[in-house]
């Protein structure tokens, strides 16, 4: 089945952040096809490279973006709610002037057409969050 | 600002596919920002020309009640854009009458025209969507 996941909270403050990171790891170990995850609300300080947790606990976005690369993932941060909250890349970086970016590796900006795309797309849309 | 139907025909989809969206307000209008960007989802999606309702449940339908004014605590009043989904040709808004009744407010109390359905009609409505997404 063609799936994408939408994840609307942010990580360490929700336990939605994980589970949306299991679902998908899960949904390719049994072959799904991941067409795209969308993180919006809090959930796009999921892409920030920045995050230093201690070290006896997970590391949230660097599983993500190793699970980006391991299966080519398309991890898509919304741009209105990342201009909101802080997560930059260096398009976005260099359009609004700011000293430095943060995106982590594998995550792209891009805008919310690319949450209704998915559920355009897919058979199913799975969303994490309260 | 209000956002205009022009910013968002950069967002145009051209692959022909129809499906039901359903976008399911639960959350007052303020105090968490789920509603304000959930409408930002509602906006954008208009150009996609899907299949599109919008449902008031729980607190939810506080967000279109009329008069609001968050003027003292510094957020937007967003509530006049949900004024403008008609003109995004999204038409089809329902309000939960259980959710309505029991926080005292009428179709008189909203700023939107709305179908008033139980919650029993809402969840067969739910039931026939392809995309629900819920804030």
């Amino acid at each position: 089945m063609k799936l994408s996941v939408v994840l609307n909270e942010g990580p360490y403050q929700h336990q939605a952040a994980d589970t949306a990171y299991h679902f998908t790891r899960a949904a390719l170990a049994k072959g799904h096809e991941i067409y795209r995850v969308f993180f919006y609300h809090d959930g796009v300080n999921n892409g920030t490279r920045l995050t230093t947790p201690p070290q006896d606990d997970r590391n949230i976005v660097a599983r993500w973006s190793a699970l980006a690369e391991e299966h080519d993932l398309d991890l898509v941060v919304c741009v209105a709610a990342a201009q909101r909250r802080g997560i930059v890349d260096e398009s976005e970086q260099k359009r609004h002037g700011k000293d430095a970016n943060n995106i982590a590796p594998g995550f792209r900006i891009s805008g919310l057409g690319q949450l209704i795309e998915a559920g355009i797309e897919s058979d199913r849309l799975v969303v994490f969050g309260d | 600002m209000e956002p205009s139907p022009e910013e968002y025909e950069g967002e145009e989809y051209a692959g022909g596919v129809v499906k039901k969206f359903m976008y399911v307000n639960r959350r007052a209008p303020h105090g968490t920002v789920y509603a304000q960007e959930a409408l930002e989802v509602v906006l954008i999606g208009a150009a996609f020309e899907q299949d599109v309702s919008v449902v008031f449940i729980d607190d939810g339908v506080y967000q279109i009640k009329k008069d609001q004014d968050p003027s003292a605590i510094g957020t937007k009043n967003f509530s006049k854009t949900f004024r403008a989904l008609e003109m995004y040709d999204v038409e089809k808004l329902y309000v939960e009458k259980e959710s309505m009744q029991a926080r005292g407010l009428t179709e008189d109390d909203l700023n939107v025209p709305v179908e008033v359905k139980t919650s029993e009609e809402i969840g067969r409505l739910m039931e026939e969507q392809d995309v629900v997404l819920s804030f």
